[in-house]
């Protein structure tokens, strides 16, 4: 009795050792990384002490200097709501046009994306060399970020949209088709064998036999890429793209302040409506 | 052939739309081609600048191949380096504010629906804003260079963590809390050992994959001076060098790939270790 119980204690104590020799030994190789990346990263003691305050200043500065009693007089009054937001009809117009931008990148990338997805599929591919070069491509298209594509596209296609709605739809395709060709293969082949066997084409299989079952899906994945591409397309402008990101970035130059902080609430207002109208339609296409 | 029409009679649906679900269905498809003629004829998408755009793209495709480093290794490498610290050190900072910050957004844990709603509409308003735009915030807070990167990342981040948290500790086992309080422990004992040994793993998955996706997004930081390789980039499409920009993304997609593989291995032997 007492023997087994000393036994148990034995490995308890060696297990717990190695356990706690393992925490020790990755916890140093932890903060090793830590300690290395922050000297890359420059963000030594001094700095940080240097650079925190001046966050807090920025960052306040960005509030709006507003008075109780002149909160809702008109936009001539200083203090005033309405002051603060008194381009709100330039910036609104704005944002329309860059939910619109993400709108058409969206629906040319799911367009894309609904060609390759098929042959990307490994249920459905012809052979095994379309099934690779689809899914190399979309990875390609994939892997690269959307900001590194409008800065390239900003010269093919000159400053404006077309360079975001390209730069955006390029990524989306890669993104949408990866998802797509999952659920695909995923898909019951049953109805497959039945057309094919009722002598349809591979066209009329994937028409009548596969896209009547993931269309729901389809649609769901759409919905939240745009989601996505609304927030991208708010900071395509940056490089010269389009949409609102352009006028922030001058207002950001130039430190207008308070104009600042009134696009940004106005782009995350944009966000948050976008957000829920998405996930309406998203609860109907998928039916619950 | 009567029997069709009396099947017909019975069973309209089944020989197709009624005429006005046909008339819906036009409606509907003709309000949706009006749309996407109005953008394009606003965003000026005309077969001529596309194929203006498509040659522009052309020539800059015959520009970037063959790939070649240049004469720039240094500068090249340190930006990579700097972008991969920026992403696991913002990373790092966000992953220490986030939990706390998911227990108190958690439903099971604050129990307050007030406090519960606020703080989760709080989250989902910061995830509204684009790591850029915390960028080039910080960039003019703090001045050009990757501390500017590491605060956008750990900015952003923490909205993200925080939410993924707070629905990873709603979605824990009830019952090891209620163990706790029935042995006498207090709410924070209920926390330490009722779900945090629930939730650990799922956390450290999280984090994981964000670290991954933030390697992604600290490789564009630099296009708005918030330093990484996303500078060295822009600053060669300027100078119009394209066969040095296509090694550099041949370059970052290789580095991606092997954070990637090695996140893959902790996650397989860290969470392979807490579920046993």
């Amino acid at each position: 009795m007492s023997g087994a119980i000393a036994s148990f204690e034995l490995s308890y104590a060696a297990r717990r050792r190695s356990r706690r020799a393992a925490t020790l030994f990755y916890g140093a190789v932890l903060i090793a990384c830590l300690i290395v990346s922050a000297w890359v990263s420059e963000a030594f003691p001094e700095t940080l002490a240097a650079g925190l305050p001046r966050v807090g200043e920025y960052f306040h500065k960005l509030a709006p200097k507003l008075e109780w009693a002149k909160l809702l007089s008109d936009v001539k009054t200083e203090g005033s709501i309405a002051y603060w937001f008194y381009r709100a009809d330039l910036w609104g117009w704005m944002l329309f046009e860059t939910t619109q931008i993400a709108a058409l990148a969206t629906l040319f990338g799911f367009c894309a994306a609904l060609a390759l997805c098929f042959t990307a599929s490994v249920n459905l591919a012809p052979n095994r060399a379309v099934y690779l070069v689809s899914r190399r491509v979309l990875e390609l298209f994939r892997t690269v970020p959307d900001i590194v594509y409008a800065l390239i596209l900003v010269y093919a296609f000159g400053v404006g949209p077309p360079a975001g709605i390209f730069a955006i739809a390029l990524h989306t395709t890669g993104a949408l088709g990866k998802l797509f060709a999952e659920v695909v293969e995923n898909a019951d082949m049953r109805p497959w064998e039945g057309v094919r066997a009722a002598g349809g084409t591979w066209l009329h299989g994937v028409r009548y036999a596969i896209l009547p079952q993931v269309l729901p899906n389809f649609l769901s994945y759409l919905l939240l890429r745009f989601e996505i591409n609304v927030r991208g397309s708010t900071v395509i402008g940056f490089v010269g793209a389009g949409g609102i990101g352009q006028e922030l970035y001058l207002v950001i130059a130039k430190n207008y302040y308070e104009e600042i902080g009134a696009i940004i609430i106005m782009i995350i207002l944009t966000v948050a409506l976008i957000d829920m109208i998405s996930e309406r339609l998203r609860s109907w296409a998928t039916g619950t | 052939m009567s029997d069709v029409a009396a099947w017909r009679a019975r069973m309209p649906g089944a020989f197709g739309a009624s005429p006005a679900r046909m008339a819906m269905r036009i409606s509907l498809g003709v309000l949706a081609l009006g749309w996407l003629v109005t953008l394009l004829v606003w965003f000026d998408l005309t077969p001529a600048r596309l194929w203006a755009g498509l040659a522009g793209l052309g020539k800059i495709v015959r520009l970037m191949i063959p790939p070649s480093p240049g004469d720039q290794w240094r500068d090249i490498l340190n930006g990579l380096a700097q972008s991969v610290a920026m992403a696991f050190l913002g990373s790092f900072v966000a992953l220490l504010v986030a939990i706390p910050l998911g227990f108190l957004g958690a439903r099971n844990v604050v129990v307050n629906m007030l406090a519960h709603f606020t703080l989760r509409r709080f989250f989902d308003g910061l995830r509204g804003m684009d790591q850029l735009i915390w960028a080039l915030a910080f960039v003019r807070a703090v001045g050009l260079g990757p501390l500017a990167g590491v605060m956008a990342i750990t900015a952003a981040e923490v909205a993200i963590l925080a939410k993924l948290f707070a629905e990873a500790i709603e979605n824990a086992d009830s019952r090891q809390s209620e163990a706790i309080t029935a042995v006498g422990g207090n709410g924070l004992l209920r926390v330490r050992f009722g779900l945090l040994p629930q939730v650990a793993p799922v956390m450290l998955a999280q984090f994981l994959y964000q670290v991954e996706s933030n390697t992604r997004s600290a490789s564009i930081l630099g296009v708005v001076g918030a330093g990484g390789i996303g500078l060295q980039i822009s600053e060669r499409i300027r100078v119009g060098y394209w066969d040095q920009v296509l090694f550099i993304i041949i370059l970052i997609l290789c580095t991606v790939a092997v954070i990637d593989w090695i996140s893959a291995r902790i996650r397989r032997r860290l969470i392979g270790e807490t579920t046993r």
